[in-house]
């Protein structure tokens, strides 16, 4: 493949091509979403000692592991942006940020109402919760930095620094449950019950996972759509538009 | 049907669950649509010439 890469770090190329990958992935999450809720809510056996509410994991583990994917992969970004000066590359990062920040909110909201029937309470102040809690302040953080600074270029290094050096946060949650004795167990699914139902519910869970993949995909290059109109307007290419000329 | 709601007891929980998630979502996709519109009849009223962007750049 000779494709040049570079070419995409443009926003003027790759706005476009944002705009065709949009609506598969969109379209890919909405699929996988519904093939995953109907294995995990109708297809799934009851857990015989967790009940039926152990098909709360279904949205919670995705939701939790993109909630600090996504984190990684904005300080990538970030960093990026801050090592070449690149626009597009902090667009990504600013981009990524609410998305990250919902998912952290579903992690947190589906982890409360499977805690309060599975362990007698919504919340504690254990290693895993208090470090996903702080990583949902980082997010909402960069948000508000970012809007608290007029100059975008400013404002770029600013949300770069502080998203990197908010990573330190993220071995802190995934090991979290290793390094303390705390609450939050584990591992999420026993697998060793039995076969049958264990790849079922393993089934739901990675279905539910690539589906949360394609609607962060979708749902940030949407975004980094709109943040490129929003800096690059008054350019010539953006002005020929046929959304903004008012043609379309 | 109503079995299947209500999740030999946990439907509460489930539910509340996966209704808050899609609520959120739900959210996230009218905010991203309506920051679109805002952004694009913004662009319609910039008149052309460097971006806003590449003129902080270059300071």
């Amino acid at each position: 493949m000779s494709t040049n890469w570079f070419r995409y770090a443009s926003p003027a190329t790759f706005y476009p091509l944002a705009g065709t990958l949009v609506p598969w992935f969109a379209a890919g999450a909405a699929v996988l979403t519904a093939i995953g809720l109907y294995i995990g809510l109708v297809a799934a056996p009851t857990d015989f000692q967790q009940g039926d509410a152990y098909r709360i994991i279904f949205l919670h583990v995705p939701a939790a592991w993109m909630s600090m994917f996504l984190y990684v992969v904005m300080a990538g970004w970030s960093a990026l942006a801050l090592g070449y000066n690149t626009r597009l590359s902090a667009m990504m990062a600013q981009a990524i940020a609410p998305t990250g920040a919902l998912m952290t909110l579903i992690a947190l909201t589906s982890g409360a109402f499977w805690g309060r029937p599975t362990w007698g309470t919504y919340w504690a102040w254990d290693a895993r919760m208090t470090s996903e809690l702080i990583l949902l302040f980082l997010y909402l953080g960069v948000i508000a930095l970012r809007n608290a600074i007029e100059d975008p270029r400013r404002a770029d290094r600013a949300c770069g620094v502080l998203a990197l050096t908010g990573v330190v946060n993220i071995p802190i949650i995934y090991f979290s449950v290793q390094w303390w004795n705390t609450l939050h167990q584990g591992a999420t699914v026993s697998l060793t019950k039995s076969p049958a139902m264990a790849s079922i519910m393993l089934a739901s869970m990675l279905v539910m996972a690539f589906a949360a993949w394609f609607y962060a995909i979708a749902a940030s290059l949407a975004r980094v759509r709109t943040i490129i109109v929003e800096r690059e307007r008054g350019a010539a290419w953006i002005a020929a538009l046929p959304e903004v000329r008012g043609a379309a | 049907m109503s079995s299947f709601f209500a999740m030999n007891g946990y439907g509460f929980y489930i539910w509340s669950a996966y209704g808050i998630a899609v609520l959120a979502i739900v959210v996230e996709i009218l905010l991203l649509r309506s920051h679109r519109k805002a952004v694009l009849a913004q662009a319609r009223s910039t008149p052309s010439g460097p971006a806003p962007d590449s003129v902080a750049a270059t300071e």
